[in-house]
């Protein structure tokens, strides 16, 4: 557990990077810091492990002040992965990893053979290990970063921009093993980002900053979405925010309809829906897309080329946004539902969906929404 | 110091004269020679490797072996300040070639790109927006370059050439320390002048820098 | 005057003077000279790293101090050679008695050591400057301290511009050793001074020839070592990684 204790940073010119800032970051979750250019949120975190001096308050790590500590030592117990990941260029990807246990006096075997074993954990090829970081792309130097900050299993990780520099896809998935990842190991992490949307969709809990470096907001992602503090929250976290909350109402149960069902390279025997569309499923009742009736001959086979890519799918205990979109992606105007193993279980129509979600907004009475 | 200099004034001004010229037109010619070999080194990137090669290797033979060998290859008595000319112009062009293939090098390459889609065309694109934006590194060059040869040029007087050189030799060979000390005196304020002539010229060529100002 | 002689003539007066078996013996012969000279070289060498390479570590490490350091260090090359080793050798030698050498060794090695200090020191100073901040950043988040970063880190990344500083000291110390031969010590400079008083054109030509050789042998040789001393991480001599097309699958799979 990280708690800023009325925390504050000031510079002899006069700028106030970080004011009075009370904060605790609960331990195995994930709390995100994030706000526009000049907020303070890498000052703060930089201040975690010391790499600022705040000029006032304290910071605890769990029963300890952190000021008691000698810098070095408290940075050896604490993760660090900052943007562009800063490798030692002179050492191979191995002995990157390996540097923490190595300064901490591991003898060579065991910290060798630990990173090679951080290295497949964050997803890179073990003949990785003798490469040198110029040899690498930048999304595998960010995971090797990643795995540089595990490799003495601190129970604390600070992350600076640890996916701004590389291009949407990689982000993406760097994110998602991120998540993946923490879903293993539950570590203390304190995440910093200028990205509203990265910082919804890791946060355990989002703490808002505004310039000046003051503490605007700290909420869950559903409830910074729903309820905002101020206008500048609410304009920090920006447009589509009641769709996107809806990404954090999950329901129980949607209601269902069945689905008549097509297999794919069965014959064809006709249709009874009024709009004409019907869906085509394979062998695991997975759903492939929609077709049209008047396209095929009665009898004849259903193959790729009469299917027209359906829309996405909603997974039953899932979310409203995801149900909700996937009534608007289908060309049929039904969204088509799934069980986990991703086989079709029916479909539901958008207007079910949205009576699903007015139904909450009245339960919640007083709530403003959007 | 001072009354020696008045003394033999008009010697050491002449000697003054000749050190500043034989100090300055091999940092013109080694310019003109380097600036078509360091565009060469650039363009052709086969060409880099021994181009710079070369000139590191000439570089490295040191001066008085140069000013003695060029004689007898350029058919020269070997007081005759054409040597030196030669030889710190040698000595200019490896500096600089590396320096100016270097500077080019370092334009970016989105200027570049704009350039050409403006419409500029091989040798105006080279005189009118390479070149001007590589004037700071080249001239960080040519102030290494000219006040290396300064001090190089002083060491031909043990070959018999006259300039500033000569008073270290005179006050050597009479156990006398004030022409040396003023040599050496003269010889870093004709350095300074050099450099800060230098400095200015290339702050005129590049206003652009001077128009910056912190946010 | 001198004995200008033509361009082919320089050749065969040199190959003569050189293949003479007289001029590779005894107190004048070839090996003492080289030998000679490269001791007095690497004595200079040697003095001006152990107060040049820690110097700019430091000022690099520290960023203190740059600008005035570096600004001194600078102003020495602007100082004349010979100006510098007959000044000292005025000063020093009346001071010192006795016979051998000490009286001509010391001013020159003073003067010697003086020019090899601006280029170690500045180029080590630059080389620890342009170490990646991001890398010294998080090197210190690691937990390593100042001069674990320093050492780990810092000297590792800096040492190919440390290199290039000694390789162009040394290569300075030779050419200046050379010139020291005008005020009394020995080395290949002897050839040239003894044979522009002689009059003796391929003594000096040979001397140059020889001279010129040597500097190029050094250096080729600091270049080698430099080669395997350096990571290979920081040099980027290794195979290159698959084209960008390549990288992204494999990316994608990986």
């Amino acid at each position: 557990m990280i708690r800023f204790d009325s925390v504050s940073k000031r510079y002899p010119d006069g700028t106030t990077a970080v004011d009075t800032l009370d904060l605790t970051a609960p331990a195995g979750q994930i709390t995100v810091l994030v706000g526009p250019s000049g907020c303070g949120k890498t000052t703060s975190l930089r201040m975690v492990n010391r790499m600022i001096a705040p000029t006032e308050g304290r910071i605890w790590l769990d029963e300890k002040d952190t000021g008691t500590l000698k810098p070095h030592e408290l940075r050896r117990q604490m993760g660090y992965v900052i943007q562009h990941a800063g490798l030692f260029p002179h050492r191979t990807i191995v002995d990157n990893v390996a540097t923490v246990p190595y300064l901490l006096g591991w003898d060579r075997k065991r910290a060798r053979s630990r990173a090679l074993e951080l290295l497949e954990r964050v997803g890179l090829p073990v003949h990785f290990a003798k490469r040198y970081p110029a040899q690498l792309s930048g999304g595998q130097q960010q995971r090797v970063g990643v795995a540089r900050a595990l490799a003495a299993d601190p129970p604390v990780m600070l992350m600076d921009e640890p996916f701004s520099a590389v291009d949407p896809v990689v982000r993406a998935q760097l994110q998602e093993e991120f998540l993946r990842l923490q879903e293993e190991l539950g570590k203390t992490i304190v995440f910093v980002t200028h990205d509203i949307d990265e910082a919804i969709k890791l946060g355990d809990q989002v703490a808002v900053m505004r310039a000046g470096g003051k503490l605007a907001q700290l909420a869950a992602p559903g409830e910074l979405l729903s309820e905002p503090a101020d206008a500048f929250v609410a304009g920090f976290v920006g447009r589509d925010r009641g769709y996107r909350a809806l990404g954090f109402s999950t329901v129980e149960k949607l209601p269902t309809h069945e689905e008549q069902a097509v297999q794919l390279g069965s014959a064809f025997g006709g249709t009874d829906s009024p709009d004409g569309w019907q869906l085509v499923v394979d062998t695991d009742r997975a759903p492939q897309g929609w077709l049209r009736a008047a396209e095929l001959a009665p009898g004849s086979t259903v193959t790729e080329q009469h299917v027209h890519r359906g829309g996405t799918l909603a997974e039953q205990g899932g979310n409203l946004r995801a149900a909700l979109d996937a009534c608007l992606s289908s060309p049929t105007g039904r969204g088509v539902v799934v069980d986990q193993d991703g086989a079709l279980l029916g479909t539901v129509t958008a207007a079910e969906v949205l009576a699903l979600i007015e139904g909450r907004a009245d339960q919640s009475s007083g709530t403003v929404r959007g | 110091m001072i009354s020696y200099f008045q003394q033999h004034q008009s010697q050491i001004l002449s000697w003054l004269g000749w050190h500043a010229r034989l100090s300055a037109l091999p940092l013109l010619f080694g310019l003109i020679l380097a600036l078509p070999l360091g565009w060469l080194a650039r363009r052709y990137r086969w060409a880099y490797p021994p181009l710079v090669g070369i000139a590191g290797l000439l570089y490295t033979i040191p001066s008085l072996a140069l000013f003695i060998v060029l004689p007898g290859i350029l058919k020269t008595k070997i007081l005759d300040p054409t040597n030196v000319v030669v030889a710190l112009t040698i000595y200019t062009v490896a500096l600089l070639v590396r320096v100016v293939a270097d500077g080019l090098a370092a334009v970016p390459e989105d200027v570049l790109q704009a350039a050409t889609a403006m419409g500029y065309r091989g040798f105006g694109r080279l005189v009118r927006v390479e070149l001007p934006i590589a004037v700071p590194v080249i001239g960080a060059g040519l102030r290494v370059a000219a006040v290396s040869n300064v001090s190089l040029v002083s060491v031909s007087a043990l070959i018999g050439v006259p300039e500033l050189g000569q008073l270290f030799t005179n006050g050597f060979q009479l156990a006398y320390q004030t022409p040396i000390l003023l040599g050496i005196v003269l010889s870093v304020l004709l350095a300074l002048a050099f450099d800060t002539a230098i400095q200015l010229f290339t702050r005129a060529l590049t206003p652009w820098r001077r128009a910056v100002r912190p946010a | 005057m001198a004995k200008g002689g033509a361009a082919g003539m320089i050749v065969t007066d040199v190959a003569n003077w050189l293949s003479d078996p007289a001029n590779w013996t005894g107190q004048n012969g070839v090996p003492t000279r080289l030998l000679q000279h490269l001791q007095y070289s690497l004595v200079a060498l040697v003095i001006a790293a152990v107060i040049a390479i820690p110097l700019g570590l430091l000022i690099g490490h520290t960023r203190r101090g740059t600008f005035a350091v570096v600004a001194i260090a600078n102003s020495f090359r602007a100082l004349p050679t010979v100006g510098l080793l007959t000044f000292f050798y005025i000063l020093i030698s009346p001071h010192i008695h006795g016979t051998g050498n000490a009286s001509y060794f010391i001013p020159s090695e003073i003067v010697l050591i003086l020019l090899a200090i601006p280029s170690m020191l500045s180029n080590t100073y630059a080389g620890i400057e342009n170490v990646d901040p991001g890398v010294k950043d998080a090197a210190a988040g690691m937990g390593m301290r100042g001069s674990q970063v320093l050492w780990r880190v810092e000297l590792p990344n800096a040492l190919p511009l440390i290199f290039s500083g000694v390789r162009s000291s040394f290569l300075q110390v030779i050419a200046t050793a050379t010139v020291t031969a005008y005020v009394g010590l020995g080395g290949l400079g002897r050839y040239l001074i003894d044979g522009l008083a002689q009059q003796d054109y391929p003594q000096m030509a040979s001397g140059a020839v020889l001279v010129a050789v040597l500097a190029l042998l050094v250096d080729l040789l600091l270049a080698l070592v430099q080669r395997y001393a350096v990571s290979r991480g920081v040099t980027g001599r290794y195979r290159r990684p698959a084209a960008p097309v390549e990288r992204i699958t494999a990316e994608a799979a990986a």
